[in-house]
């Protein structure tokens, strides 16, 4: 039915005849509503026609098609463990000095299966480096934008004015090809993040300019299986909603390629929530309950044994959780708009012996297990009688 | 043209001439060439990608499916990478392709449980991200067509186009024993009557027009069709010199029957898109708003009995259409064609306007009535003022 035959029939007036006279209602009308395009050097890849449902109690639900991991440069299932520790040395007073790079780069990244958003990028990646470090710690961040606008790296942590990444404090925002040296030590503990401050605020973080600052207690925390998912979303068509929902920015991802983990064992997850558009984001686990640590800045759980909890933007926390049987066990945001939008997932628990089949299934390796067991840069903190 | 001139002007453009005639047009496509290979100096002019997507039609073959033919209008390719429905990404298939060419068309089919009488939206999402919406306001399972639902679209269009125009020309008898004057009128009243199908038939093209894709240049389409038709039964008019009235009643026939195709059209979309939506009150109203398209056939040829055997073809040229109209309508809508054919309407419209109203003129010029009198223009406004408030019936 086109919309040519819904205007004229609205004239002639047949549906609303319809449906004021008859008890029934009249019939499929559409609307055909283009919306504009918007530069981007890179062109699609090819179609996708080929299925592949993220669950099968969703039928026909989720994405079709696959991202292109290579080209995009980066990949959401290495995302949820590399911790990026720095250059380690020893400062004269005795402080670990953790020194980064980080560029800004323009980058088309694919977002969803076949789907292009023209990013803005720390390293040419969608969350941008995850910082991990102790607290005290001191960070020396050198700044290069290579963008094409100005950008500036600001810090949820504890710094001097000068070093606050925003317009008007010390060089305020950094312009193209120039670079700035941000430093300051690493307080409170926590689950932090960054982002860029430049203005308008809205665009420079929607465009993807953020990313994971994870400070460990200098006590340590329990061992664990860690992830870092930040919860992001993309407005592929810049009218001020977003089309696309993710964890580490690829729509459905982790529903593609669920995340292993072993029955038993505790499971670490660093959240954040960097959406933008929407007043919040939330996570709900399946078939389980957690230990909620709001901003990671505690060491005993500021909530306990729920499975649900809401985050505003910037707002994260640490969740804490074992499942004691095998099973794909889902997790997403009990928003269900975001979950239908890309915002969903499934960790595949499995028995220790079974583990090694469920890494390869999703093409990871000893390196990702040890990555993800062992990321904390401090000995894990192991209670008598555990 | 003389014959001679002919011979002389083929004569000049024989042989090396014809070279003459391709220069500019090789001349052209060296340009083309480089402006494509090198841009031109054209480069700094390119700009963003421009995406655009039309849907066509939406149709819900059966619970759980939706499948939508889309066409690509816009200046380049388009890739649909994803497919929501309801602000859900759902899985789909792309008939041929997910990448529509510049003017390629799709068809794309979701497997998503709709729910009957409700709203849903589609959204296509392109490899840019640009998004295109095709909405369904009340979710009805599309028709499947079988034998009975034949039957009852035919039937549609025979209560719709045949039966009025058959009970109008029960007229006839009637009007042959008018007075001079009193005929006078009721061929007035014709012109009144085809002035308000004109018009009607003119809003409905232009509507279907404004909506085509945008290569198709919609109104001005309707507007060159028309006079195209138009001039072409003109022609045909001037050179065959006086008109017989049985051939100003077939003309008559033919303008009415393009309408009524419009109109069977509309019916049989509506149908398509719920049976509930067509009561046979409806179908009543239109069947009276047609009545008099009967009177406007018969009345050219009260002068003549042309038998009945041309009474049934009038009938059938006429309302025909409204059958045929209405099993396109209701499975093979094509807005393009719906839009010639309405515009072909509406120019013999205009041309039989004419042809009547030279009647008119030649009867009141025998009876030594002025051309515009009170009779043949209170005709014209009851012809009008008949159709405009039947019409009551079917407007809401
Ligand atoms: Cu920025």
């Amino acid at each position: 039915m086109s919309q040519s035959m819904r205007r004229f029939l609205s004239r002639r007036d047949f549906l609303r005849a319809g449906a004021a006279g008859a008890a029934g209602l009249a019939g499929a009308a559409l609307l055909s509503q283009p919306s504009i395009a918007r530069p981007l050097a890179q062109g699609p890849g090819s179609g996708h026609t080929g299925h592949s449902p993220y669950a099968m109690e969703h039928g026909a639900a989720g994405m079709v098609g696959e991202v292109d991991n290579v080209r995009n440069g980066f990949d959401p299932m290495q995302m949820l463990v590399d911790w990026d520790y720095g250059q380690v040395s020893i400062l004269p007073n005795g402080q670990t000095l953790r020194e980064y790079t980080i560029v800004a780069v323009d980058k088309d990244i694919e977002i969803a299966p076949g789907v292009f958003f023209p990013a803005w990028t720390y390293n040419g990646r969608v969350p941008g480096p995850t910082i991990r470090c102790t607290e005290g710690d001191h960070i020396r961040i050198k700044f290069v934008n290579a963008s094409v606008h100005p950008h500036t790296l600001h810090f949820h942590g504890v710094h001097p004015f000068e070093m606050d990444g925003v317009p008007g404090a010390g060089p305020g925002e950094i312009a193209t090809g120039q670079t700035f040296t941000y430093e300051f030590d690493a307080e409170p503990f926590g689950c932090h993040l960054y982002h860029c401050h430049a203005n308008p605020l809205k665009r420079h973080i929607h465009k993807g300019l953020y990313g994971a600052f994870i400070v460990d207690p200098k006590a340590g925390r329990p061992p664990a299986r860690e992830f870092v998912m930040v919860m992001n979303a993309f407005d592929t068509n810049f009218d001020g909603e977003n089309e696309v929902y993710a964890v580490n920015t690829v729509g459905h991802v982790y529903a593609r390629r669920p995340i292993p983990a072993q029955v038993g064992e505790l499971i670490r997850l660093y959240l954040i929530n960097i959406v933008e558009f929407d007043p919040i984001n939330s996570f709900h686990l399946h078939a389980e309950f957690f230990d909620y640590y709001d901003h990671g800045t505690t060491l005993e759980p500021t909530l306990r044994t729920v499975d649900t909890i809401i985050q505003a933007q910037a707002q994260r926390g640490i969740l804490e959780f074992r499942y004691r049987w095998p099973g794909q066990y889902m997790y997403h945001a009990h928003i269900s708009e975001f979950a239908e939008l890309g915002w969903m997932g499934n960790f595949n628990i499995v028995q220790p012996e079974d583990f090694p089949a469920a890494l390869a299934q999703v093409g990871m390796d000893e390196t990702w297990d040890r990555r993800s067991t062992q990321g904390a840069t401090v000995p894990w903190r192991v209670e008598a009688g555990s | 043209m003389s014959t001679k001139t002919q011979v002389e002007l083929s004569k000049r453009v024989s042989g090396a001439g014809w070279l003459l005639v391709l220069a500019p047009l090789l001349l052209l496509g060296i340009i083309l060439a480089l402006i494509v290979t090198t841009g031109g100096g054209l480069r700094e002019l390119a700009g963003p990608p421009v995406e655009k997507l039309t849907v066509q039609r939406v149709i819900l073959p059966e619970p759980g499916m939706i499948q939508i033919e889309v066409i690509n209008d816009g200046p380049q390719p388009v890739t649909v990478a994803q497919v929501q429905v309801d602000d859900a990404y759902w899985s789909f298939t792309a008939e041929p392709s997910t990448t529509l060419p510049r003017l390629g068309r799709s068809t794309f089919t979701i497997p998503y449980p709709w729910v009957a009488e409700e709203a849903h939206v589609v959204r296509l999402v392109s490899g840019l991200g640009a998004t295109f919406d095709a909405e369904i306001a009340v979710a009805v399972e599309s028709p499947r067509p079988s034998a009975s639902l034949f039957l009852r679209f035919a039937l549609v269009g025979l209560y719709v186009g045949i039966v009025p125009v058959m009970l109008g020309m029960l007229w006839y008898p009637f009007m042959r024993r008018l007075s001079n004057a009193a005929m006078n009128f009721v061929l007035s009243l014709t012109v009144g009557l085809l002035i308000f199908l004109a018009v009607s038939t003119w809003l409905d093209a232009t509507e279907f027009a404004a909506e085509l894709p945008a290569f198709w240049q919609g109104v001005p389409m309707v507007l060159f069709v028309s006079l195209i038709s138009l001039g072409t039964l003109l022609a045909l008019s001037s050179r065959r010199g006086e008109r017989t009235p049985l051939q100003v009643s077939y003309l008559i026939a033919l303008g009415i029957g393009l309408h009524n195709l419009g109109e069977g059209l509309a019916i049989g979309a509506a149908f398509s898109l719920g049976e509930a939506a067509l009561g046979s009150f409806l179908v009543l109203g239109f069947t009276l708003h047609n009545i008099t398209e009967g009177v406007a056939i018969a009345a050219p040829v009260v002068r003549v009995s042309p038998g009945l055997k041309h009474f049934v073809a009038l009938a059938v040229l006429a309302g025909g259409p409204a059958i045929v109209g209405t099993l396109l309508g209701g499975y093979a809508f094509d807005p393009v064609l719906a839009t010639v054919f309405l515009a072909i309407g509406i120019g013999a419209i205009v041309q039989v306007i004419w042809e009547v109203g030279k009647m008119v003129i030649r009867d009141n010029a025998r009876a030594g009535r002025p051309a515009v009198n009170w009779i043949s223009l209170s005709g014209v406004v009851a012809g009008v003022a008949i159709m405009y408030f039947t019409a009551f019936l079917v407007k809401f």
